[in-house]
């Protein structure tokens, strides 16, 4: 994603972090405990359901913020910091609030050269989205560029949230705005 | 079959016979179509049995790096004083490869199978399921073929009723080339930042948990119950080249190609026919100009040496490249390199994990070196120094990225050196 900030500035992200986490609801209660027990059991270490329990924290709450770290690490055993180390690794964890439809658009060079930077613009232009990695003024759409999807026979390949969706082309581009929208 | 288009006549369908067919991913459509009788026979033999028949049939590794997947598995212990695991890499990252994500969408009974032989073969009683966070549909259709697979007995604590343990469990990733690496990608199972260790020790030794651990790809561990069932030398057979490459070998082509899909065909397939006669050939009006044959991770052929080239590893090396994971990134004459080497570089310094200096700095600085000759702004002492920065980066880290994003570079500096002196001599072309 080429290293743009995700979630504007230091100062307006500490301001939502200090507001999230005086509402934050606990993940790993009741159902959310059941699941993650669940998971535990898969593996010999409780470490081992690290990523998956980050992926139960940002299905909930749609990034993961610093309390949610708190909360991992205190069900798994880990420091904070040991967390905030794995979730700063994986590029799929969202440490800043985004838009409600997170848009990564594959412009590696398979699908580079098949036209993916037009299909990127055309989800720019179709959303509002200044640039890439910087929400819309609606708070709506997360534009980013991501490197290779997988799905090079199918450019260009983008994702919506969790939904994979293959062959967008710039044309196919509005339509598919206006189905989220 | 060469999803998403019929069956070419050309091709050999071992694996992806049934790729298209919803019914397939059931498991009574699965059992319909032969269906876990290779895991019935594997476990009515003895675990040497197994490893001795994917031994004879030649079978290499098809991620990548191409080891002997019988061998492998020979390297775990016999006499097993921990626990053992089996992980499946289904991180596919690798620019221009999507082929375990067919097999994974289409045949997940296949891929469960093979793991499962896999598993009694290296006395492992839990397998992970290694699948990258962008897959959420093949994740998915895993998950259901999973749920099918417990409900009849095939796995659980007493697998096929044969009395053995097999469990089977998918790990998400989360955004990380890197974590396709064997060592990263158990790191990550750990719950660890996917850092790459330091070989020895190697994971037959102390693998994921410190115990004694295979790691191989999705379409190896899909092939093996065709090799139980039908037998090492059925497979060996198949290759129409060379002893040491067998089988068959799904290629994901992809880039300036009419036909963009996954093919499956014979091990020594000319790779002049696979692109002109099965792919259908470059877009109207369109020339080759050069092709990356397995992944972006092996040095780029020109339109001549690809032409000549006989699809097996040992055809590959002969041309000065690698077959690699058979991801084929085709270009045709409009491909300006010099963007194009930039855009594959800068994946690299993406993806480094930045433990290694060679790697950390090396990626970035190709790229931004790249960048400043495609601004106008190159010297023309620019290419020496690529060449030398990839001299340093290749040989010399915990794991083969940064020799990948080198290769490329390398690769097209020599064999198209005249475009990239064009951007020193002429205004900025392009931003």
């Amino acid at each position: 994603m080429s290293g743009q900030m995700r979630g504007g500035t230091d100062a307006q992200t500490h301001g939502r972090t200090e507001a999230a986490a005086a509402e934050y609801a606990p993940v790993f209660v009741g159902e959310g405990r059941q699941r993650l027990d669940a998971i535990l059991a898969k593996y010999p270490a409780k470490a081992g359901a690290l990523l998956p329990a980050l992926w139960m924290v940002q299905e909930k709450h749609g990034w993961i913020s610093p309390t949610a770290m708190a909360e991992v690490a205190e069900v798994l055993g880990l420091t904070a910091a040991y967390v905030k180390g794995v979730v700063t690794f994986y590029t799929m964890y969202h440490q800043h609030p985004v838009g409600r439809h997170f848009v990564q658009v594959c412009t590696t060079t398979p699908c580079n050269v098949c036209g993916a930077e037009k299909v990127g613009e055309a989800f720019l232009k179709a959303t509002g989205a200044k640039r890439y990695g910087e929400t819309s003024p609606d708070g709506q759409w997360t534009i980013v560029e991501v490197e290779c999807l997988g799905a090079c026979g199918f450019a260009t390949p983008v994702m919506i949230n969790d939904e994979f969706i293959e062959s967008v082309t710039p044309e196919s581009v509005p339509a598919l705005v206006a189905r989220y929208r | 079959m060469g999803f998403p288009h019929p069956i070419h006549p050309k091709e050999t369908p071992v694996l992806s016979r049934h790729f298209g067919e919803a019914e397939a991913r059931s498991y009574d459509g699965w059992v319909k179509r032969g269906g876990y009788r290779a895991l019935e026979k594997a476990l009515g033999q003895t675990r040497d049995q197994v490893i001795e028949e994917v031994k004879a049939s030649g079978l290499r590794g098809r991620g990548g790096a191409g080891f002997p997947a019988g061998v492998k598995w020979s390297f775990m212990p016999k006499q097993k004083t921990k626990a053992h695991y089996l992980c499946c890499n289904a991180d596919e990252s690798e620019p221009g490869t999507f082929k375990d994500r067919e097999i994974m969408r289409w045949t997940p009974h296949a891929l469960i199978e093979g793991c499962a032989i896999a598993a009694y073969a290296i006395q492992a009683e839990q397998v992970y399921i290694y699948v990258r966070g962008e897959f959420t549909e093949p994740i998915g259709v895993m998950q259901a073929a999973l749920a099918e697979a417990y409900a009849r007995g095939v796995l659980g604590a007493n697998a096929m009723g044969k009395g053995v343990r097999i469990d089977i469990t998918i790990h998400r990733g989360a955004g990380a080339y890197i974590c396709g690496e064997e060592t990263a990608l158990m790191n990550s199972i750990e719950g660890k930042r996917g850092n790459p260790r330091i070989r020895p020790p190697f994971p037959a030794a102390v693998g994921v948990f410190g115990c004694p651990t295979t790691i191989n790809n999705v379409e190896t561990l899909s092939s093996v119950p065709h090799i139980i069932e039908k037998g090492g030398a059925w497979y060996k057979g198949l290759s129409l080249s060379n002893p040491k490459s067998t089988g068959t070998k799904l290629f994901s082509i992809c880039g300036a190609i009419a036909r963009p899909g996954n093919y499956e065909v014979t091990m020594g397939f000319p790779l002049k026919e696979l692109l002109y006669d099965v792919a259908g050939g470059m877009r109207p009006g369109r020339k080759l100009k050069a092709v990356i044959p397995g992944g972006s991770s092996v040095p780029i052929l020109t339109a001549g040496e690809a032409e000549q080239t006989l699809l097996d590893y040992e055809g590959c090396v002969a041309q000065g490249t690698m077959l690699g994971s058979g991801g084929m990134i085709v270009l045709d004459d409009t491909t300006d390199m010099v963007y194009q080497v930039m855009r594959l570089a800068r994946f690299y310094a993406h993806e480094s994990c930045a433990q290694c200096t060679q790697c950390r700095e090396g990626t970035a600085w190709t790229v931004k070196i790249l960048q400043r000759l495609l601004n106008g702004q190159g010297r023309k002492e620019d290419l020496d120094l690529l060449l030398d920065l990839a001299e340093q980066m290749t040989g010399r880290t915990i794991c083969v990225l940064s020799d990948s994003c080198a290769a490329p570079v390398v690769s097209a500096i020599k064999k198209f050196r005249p475009e990239f002196e064009a951007y020193l001599t002429r205004p900025a072309a392009r931003a």
